[in-house]
């Protein structure tokens, strides 16, 4: 078992804020890796560390390593862009651009450089099958991706991730704004998709944990408390802080 | 939080206590019944033993709607599904406390308790063995599991001693053929409750531990 993604004393300041305490977490290559945790825990906090969202945030203070592949991320010489094409982002609200299906999906591919018509064509079928959209949106590429339900604008953020060939895809909370259909798709895509990227999931669905992800990290007011194959941590946790947050003891 | 969840949680225990008294008792009374030659308690052992399976029918109501509502996880779900295996178990010596009654209520022969030398020490020791049972699971004790599981060798080795007994009384004496046919058969329905005294033991030690004998179910 790899890891693709290793944190060790990781430690995040938001001004006086210690968000993140000495977090010590490895995210295995080719599987999924939920975060759970209750709200302010940590778990999106350290999710956007691992593309390197937090630059964008006054007053942010990181200190430990993030390697990805054995190279250090937070290392200031690390070329941004190049990072968030290897590793992609899903958020919680769909976030469709107000431009076309196809367009949302070539727009990655051609900041990056492609403008060939037939590739950009090859990349946006391909993208949209693997995103498990393209049946439902192939006579209609070029209308606004605005027009799309929830659940569809959804995978359509996922294909447009999908379309700069990342190998990691970050999620944070990307089911909790869908209605329960929805849900199993995308959740039924995350399983297919992990045999050739490495998923990590932040999620508020105790279920849906359980239903997709290979290992759990548990956070709690800014600490990685318990960390194990989801089988373990649902079934026999260590730590009773784990046991009473997921048999919702506490908040 | 979850204060409707812990009610039910504890209404399955409640339950699940109540129901192990009444085994524990039917085990009790069977053993007298026998001592006694009481054909009046033999009979109300039978009647009762419809109040052990009506129990058996409400706790698994109880543990199906908990599943179908509340998701149970971690302990609590080892609790829900090991309260739904020892029902059954339960359940189970309660109809052979209930079989041996009916053998008793239908026994000709008198003096009978003590015709077969090892039966009152195998009645004895399946008593202890259900006491002991239904403590540990009462304590979620892990100690008395293990206890259990070795009274249960004990009498395994009785059952033995029984059949040679009875083989030779079935050779020496033939009016007795009939009797000789009931001691089997009641020691055959003490050996079992043994076995099902073990099982509940198992599933204590799957609530604490997520095992059942090191084989990891959960």
């Amino acid at each position: 078992m790899e890891n693709k993604i290793e944190a060790k004393n990781l430690n995040l300041w938001y001004g006086e804020k210690h968000a993140l305490k000495d977090v010590n977490l490895n995210i295995v290559k080719n599987k999924i890796t939920a975060f759970i945790g209750p709200s302010g825990c940590g778990k999106s906090t350290f999710l956007k560390t691992l593309n390197r969202m937090q630059d964008y945030v006054k007053g942010v203070k990181i200190t430990g390593d993030l390697t990805i592949d054995n190279e250090n991320i937070l290392d200031k010489r690390v070329d941004t862009t190049i990072l968030r094409k290897k590793v992609g982002m899903v958020f919680q609200q769909p976030n469709p651009f107000a431009m076309s299906i196809y367009d949302n999906v070539a727009y990655g591919p051609r900041i990056h450089g492609i403008k060939n018509k037939k590739q950009l064509d090859e990349i946006v079928e391909r993208s949209l099958k693997q995103a498990a959209l393209y049946d439902e949106v192939a006579d209609r590429l070029y209308t606004s991706a605005l027009g799309l339900s929830g659940g569809q604008q959804q995978r359509l953020c996922i294909a447009r991730c999908l379309a700069v060939e990342p190998e990691v895809i970050l999620l944070d909370e990307p089911t909790s704004a869908l209605d329960p259909i929805s849900t199993l798709k995308i959740e039924e895509l995350l399983m297919e998709l992990k045999d050739k990227y490495t998923i990590a999931i932040v999620t508020h669905n105790m279920q849906q944990a359980t239903r997709i992800a290979d290992y759990t990290a548990f956070f709690l007011v800014g600490e990685m408390v318990e960390y194990g194959a989801t089988r373990d941590l649902f079934s026999m946790p260590k730590d009773k802080r784990t046991e009473d947050y997921i048999t919702g003891r506490f908040g | 939080m979850r204060s409707e969840f812990d009610n039910e949680l504890n209404k399955l225990t409640v339950d699940l206590t109540k129901m192990a008294h009444l085994v524990d008792s039917a085990i009790e009374n069977m053993i007298d019944a026998f001592k006694h030659e009481d054909k009046r308690l033999a009979k109300e052992i039978m009647t009762n033993d419809r109040l052990i399976n009506d129990m058996e029918r409400t706790i698994e109501s109880r543990s199906f709607n908990l599943i179908l509502r509340q998701q149970p996880i971690a302990s609590d779900l080892r609790k829900v599904t090991s309260a739904l295996k020892i029902v059954t178990d339960l359940e189970r010596i309660g109809d052979q406390a209930a079989d041996i009654a009916e053998i008793i209520l239908n026994m000709e022969e008198t003096q009978s308790y003590k015709t077969v030398e090892h039966i009152p020490l195998m009645a004895k020791k399946t008593k202890l063995m259900v006491r002991e049972a239904v403590d540990a699971f009462i304590k979620q004790d892990l100690q008395s599991v293990h206890m259990v599981k070795q009274m249960d060798d004990e009498i395994d080795a009785l059952f033995e001693e029984v059949k040679t007994e009875v083989i030779e009384i079935l050779k020496e004496e033939n009016d007795k053929a009939n009797a000789c046919i009931d001691f089997l058969m009641i020691a055959k329905y003490l050996e079992k409750v043994g076995d099902h005294a073990v099982n509940i033991g198992e599933w204590i030690e799957f609530n604490q531990t997520g095992k059942v004998n090191k084989h990891r179910l959960i």
